[in-house]
C-alpha cells in the first residue's frame, strides 16, 4: 500500500491538482476554502506554476478562461457567494468550449450567508452554473481521498470534453483531515489544436469564442454540445451503492451527508431495517439508471442533505416518482445527525410516525 | 468494531487542533482508520474551538463526533457545553487548573489534572494540550513510544524539530500527574 | 508598382464598422506594428464586448474573444502561461473604464506585460448610443437624453490620468486618429506599447481618442471636427507615465 498521510481536503486538492499538471491557480480569499490557495501560493512558485491571487472572484475565472484557451491545465476554487460571481466566466467557458477545473467548497446561502458546511449549490452547480443552455461536470467527493481522487479525474473528464469539471465539496470536506494516497498514474492530455499559443506563421488564426450572432449557428453549436453531453450521461456516471441488494428503503446522498447517512445505515441494519443508499459522486451525470434499478425494489427514497431537497428532486425524476419520498435535511451550516437520519429511516420503516 | 471518538475542547490558542492532530497521526501510524475535523471560522480566533478525532479498526463514517467516548475540555464554556454530550461510560479530561467546577454526570469516568498550571510550573506555559494528551494516553494505556515519536514528527514541521524535546516532556509530565 | 499594401495581420474579412468610425484605421495601426515586428505568429490578440466584438475575425494572429470588460483578466491568463507570446488586448470606453474598470486597474498594478488599446468614443456604440463611463458632461445620448448631469450621475472617467497614479503601470499615452498628424502619432505610440512588451518593460496603455459618427448623430467629418473641439479640450493628448525610458537608462 502506498505511504498514506494525513491531509486536510482542501490540501489534497491542491495537490493532487499539482500532480495531475496543473501550473497555474487563481483565485479570491473566501472561507472555507482559503488553503487550496493559501497551499498553492506556497507550492506553486517553486515548482515553476503560477499563483495569483486576482482582485476578484470574476477575474479569477477570466484568468483562467484565459490559460484554459493556451492549452494548459488552469484551476480556480472558492465558496458559494464567490462560485456566484464565477457564474459568467462559467457560462463563456463553457460556450467556448474550454476545459477547466473549478472549486466549490460549499457554504450555508442564500446572500452572504454562513461559513458553515453546506450542500445548497445543487442546483447551481448541475442546472444552472450561468446563463445559457450549459452543463458541467459536477463531482462530489465524500472522503479526503476523493477530493484529490476525483481533482485528478476532473481535469481528465475536462480536457476529454472540452468542458468545466467541478468539483461541488463542502466546509467539512475541506477542512476535515484524513489519510490519502496520492500515486497517480497522470496521462498525457489531449492534443489542443484550437489553442490559442500563436499562429508561428504556419497555421490559420485559432479563435476561441462564444458568440455566434447567426442563429443557425449558434444552434448547431448548441446541438453538437449536447451530443457531447448525451454521451456523457451514458459513459461518465460515477456512483457508489451501499447495502442496496435487499434494500426496501433507498437513501439518496453525497459528500458529508452520505458519511452521516451511513452511520444510521449501520444502526438500522442491526435493528433489521432493510435500508441502503445510493451515494452519487457525479451529480451531473446524475446515476439516474442506479435510482430507476433502485426503484424495482425499494418503496421508499429519502433524501438525506444540506439543502432544501435540491437532490430530492433529481431523485424523483429518476425513479418517475413511482415511490414515497422524504427529506432528511439541515441547513443553513447544520449537518443532520445519524440519530436524525435513523429517525428517519424508521419512519419510513413504518416506525413512530 | 472498536472506534474510538474524541472531542477536543477550548479556547483557540490553546492547541486544541494540534494535540486532535498528534492522535490522528498517532493512530494512523498504528494503521488505524483516522479523521480530523476541526472547528472553522472566527471561532478559532479566542473563541471556543473544538476538533473531533475518530480513530477506528472499520472506515470512519461521519467525521463529526457528536457524542464523544472521550472528551478533553480545557475550559469551563467547553465543559459547559459538552459535558452532557459524552457517552454513558466514556471519559472525560479536564484542566482543572482552569475549570473550578467538577463534573456533573456520575455515568462517566473523569481525571482531574492541573494542565495549564504544570505548564507555566514547567516553562512551557503553551503545552498544556500536550500535558493532557499524556495524561490520556497513560490511563488509557495508549503509551507506545515508537509511534509517539514518529507522530510527533508529523505534526511539528522540521523547523521546529527544538520542540520534539519539550513536547515530549510535556506529555511524561501528564503521564505522571 | 505597389502603393497600397493591407498589413498581412489583418484578415481579409471586410470590416463591419460604420462609415466614419475610426476603429478601421487603429485596427489597421495595430496590424501595421504587428507586421513591423514580425510579432505576429507570437501574438494573442483580447477581444472585448462592444462594437470591436468581432475583431477577433480581423487580425490574422490567434485571438481570444472576452466577457465584458475581463479582457485584462484574459490577458493575464495567457500571458501567465505563455510569457513568450504577446498579448493585447483592444478595449472600448465601456469595457474597460466600466464595466471593466477593476480588471483594467488591477491588471495595471500587477504590472502585466502586456498592450491595452483602448478605444475611447465617450459613448456606447453597439448597444446602441447610451452613455459612456468617458461621454463629457452635457453629452446627450440615449440613456442621458437632456445632456449628461454631473450632479446625477457624475463625471467622466479619465483613464491615462488615474492609471498614471498606479505605480505598476509603465506607459501610459493618449493618441487620436481625427487627422494625418495625429494618426502617425498614434501609430509610434501604437507600436511603443508592442515594443515595450517585447523588450520585457511592461504594462502600456494607448488611449485612443476616436469617433462615432452615428451615434453621434453626426456627419464623418463633422464628427472628427467633434474630437478636436470637444474631446480633446477634455482629454488632452499626450504622455501621462513613461517609465520605459528610466529603464533603459538604468
Amino acid at each position: 500500500m502506498a505511504d498514506k498521510v494525513l491531509m486536510k481536503g482542501n490540501e489534497a486538492i491542491a495537490e493532487a491538482a499539482i500532480i495531475a499538471g496543473c501550473r497555474h491557480y487563481f483565485g479570491y480569499p473566501i472561507t472555507p476554502q482559503t488553503e487550496i490557495a493559501a497551499y498553492m501560493a506556497k507550492r506553486m512558485p517553486k515548482i515553476g506554476g503560477c499563483f495569483l491571487q486576482a482582485e476578484s472572484e470574476i477575474a479569477a475565472i477570466n484568468m483562467v478562461y484565459g490559460v484554459a484557451s493556451t492549452g494548459l491545465r488552469v484551476m480556480t476554487s472558492s465558496s458559494s457567494p464567490g462560485i456566484s460571481l464565477k457564474g459568467e466566466g462559467l457560462s463563456y467557458l463553457a460556450g467556448a468550449d474550454l476545459p477547466s477545473l473549478v472549486i466549490n467548497v460549499q457554504r450555508g446561502g442564500p446572500g452572504l450567508g454562513g461559513i458553515q458546511p453546506s450542500q445548497s449549490d445543487y442546483f447551481q452547480a448541475t442546472k444552472a452554473g450561468g446563463h445559457g443552455d450549459f452543463r458541467m461536470l459536477v463531482l462530489a467527493p465524500s472522503s479526503v481521498q476523493e477530493m484529490a481522487d476525483l481533482t485528478v479525474k476532473g481535469f481528465e473528464l475536462a480536457d476529454k470534453y472540452r468542458m468545466t469539471s467541478m468539483i461541488l465539496a463542502d466546509g467539512t470536506m475541506g477542512q476535515m483531515m484524513e489519510p490519502v494516497s496520492l500515486e497517480y498514474d497522470i496521462k498525457p492530455m489531449p492534443e489542443k489544436p484550437w489553442a490559442t499559443t500563436g499562429t508561428k506563421m504556419e497555421r490559420e488564426h485559432n479563435i476561441v469564442n462564444s458568440l455566434f450572432l447567426q442563429p443557425d449557428a449558434l444552434e448547431k453549436s448548441n446541438l453538437e454540445r449536447f451530443d457531447r453531453y448525451k454521451y456523457i450521461e451514458e459513459n461518465e456516471v460515477m456512483y457508489e451503492e451501499y447495502m442496496m441488494d435487499d434494500a426496501e428503503i433507498c437513501i439518496a446522498a453525497f459528500g458529508i451527508a452520505a458519511r452521516v447517512a451511513k452511520n444510521a445505515i449501520v444502526e438500522a441494519r442491526n435493528k433489521g431495517i432493510k435500508v441502503g443508499m445510493i451515494r452519487p459522486i457525479t451529480l451531473w451525470p446524475f446515476p439516474t439508471k442506479a435510482f430507476e434499478a433502485a426503484a424495482e425494489k425499494a418503496h421508499t427514497f429519502i433524501s438525506v442533505e444540506l439543502s432544501m431537497g435540491q437532490m430530492l428532486e433529481d431523485v424523483k425524476l429518476a425513479t418517475k416518482c413511482k415511490g414515497e419520498y422524504m427529506l432528511c435535511s439541515r441547513v443553513g451550516g447544520m449537518i443532520p445527525s445519524p440519530e436524525e437520519v435513523l429517525a428517519a429511516i424508521e419512519k419510513a420503516n413504518g416506525g413512530a410516525k | 468494531m472498536a472506534t474510538t471518538q474524541y472531542l477536543f475542547a477550548g479556547f483557540g490558542g490553546q492547541g486544541i487542533l494540534f494535540s486532535g492532530k498528534f492522535l490522528a497521526y498517532k493512530g494512523l501510524t498504528e494503521d488505524k482508520q483516522v479523521s480530523w475535523l476541526p472547528s472553522y471560522g472566527p471561532e478559532m480566533r479566542g473563541g471556543t474551538a473544538s476538533c473531533s478525532v475518530i480513530l477506528s479498526d472499520t472506515p470512519v463514517g461521519s467525521p463529526i463526533v457528536s457524542k464523544p467516548d472521550i472528551l478533553v475540555a480545557m475550559n469551563l464554556p467547553s465543559l459547559d457545553k459538552y459535558e452532557d454530550s459524552v457517552v454513558p461510560g466514556g471519559t472525560i479530561f479536564v484542566d482543572s487548573a482552569l475549570i473550578e467546577r467538577k463534573v456533573k454526570r456520575t455515568d462517566v469516568t473523569v481525571y482531574y489534572i492541573p494542565a495549564t498550571k504544570l505548564a507555566s510550573d514547567n516553562g512551557m506555559p503553551t503545552l498544556a494540550n500536550m500535558i493532557i494528551v499524556g495524561k490520556i494516553l497513560k490511563e488509557l494505556g495508549g503509551y507506545n513510544e515508537e509511534t509517539v515519536n514518529t507522530a510527533l514528527k508529523k505534526v511539528i514541521s522540521a523547523k521546529r524539530a527544538d520542540m520534539l524535546e519539550t513536547n515530549l516532556k510535556a506529555m511524561t509530565i501528564g503521564a505522571e500527574n | 508598382m505597389v502603393v497600397f499594401e493591407k498589413p498581412h495581420a489583418l484578415t481579409d474579412v471586410p470590416l463591419h464598422y460604420c462609415p466614419g468610425c475610426t476603429h478601421g484605421i487603429v485596427h489597421r495601426l495595430v496590424a501595421e506594428v504587428i507586421d513591423e515586428l514580425g510579432i505576429e505568429g507570437k501574438t494573442i490578440g483580447i477581444a472585448p464586448v462592444g462594437c470591436s466584438v468581432m475583431a477577433y475575425n480581423y487580425f490574422n494572429c490567434d485571438m481570444i474573444e472576452a466577457a465584458h470588460g475581463r479582457a485584462p483578466a484574459v490577458a493575464t491568463g495567457v500571458k501567465r502561461a505563455n510569457p513568450e507570446n504577446i498579448v493585447f488586448t483592444y478595449q472600448g470606453d465601456g469595457d474597460l473604464a466600466s464595466i471593466g474598470m477593476a480588471e483594467t486597474v488591477h491588471s495595471a498594478a500587477r504590472n502585466e506585460n502586456i498592450t491595452i488599446i483602448f478605444i475611447n468614443n465617450a459613448i456606447y456604440g453597439m448597444t446602441g448610443g447610451q452613455m459612456a463611463p468617458t461621454s463629457l458632461p452635457g453629452q446627450i445620448t440615449q440613456t442621458s437624453p437632456y445632456g449628461r448631469d454631473t450632479n446625477h450621475c457624475g463625471f467622466p472617467i479619465k483613464v491615462c490620468e488615474m492609471l498614471a497614479q498606479v505605480d505598476g503601470a509603465q506607459y501610459l499615452e493618449r493618441v487620436a486618429v481625427n487627422n494625418v498628424k495625429n494618426v502617425k502619432n498614434a501609430k509610434k505610440a501604437i507600436k511603443k506599447a508592442f515594443q515595450n512588451q517585447v523588450e520585457g518593460k511592461g504594462f502600456s496603455l494607448v488611449e485612443v481618442i476616436s469617433t462615432c459618427p452615428t451615434n453621434w448623430g453626426l456627419t464623418p467629418k463633422k464628427a472628427l471636427e467633434w474630437v478636436d473641439e470637444k474631446m480633446i479640450p477634455y482629454y488632452p493628448l499626450g504622455v501621462y507615465k513613461d517609465n520605459t525610458a528610466e529603464k533603459e537608462a538604468e
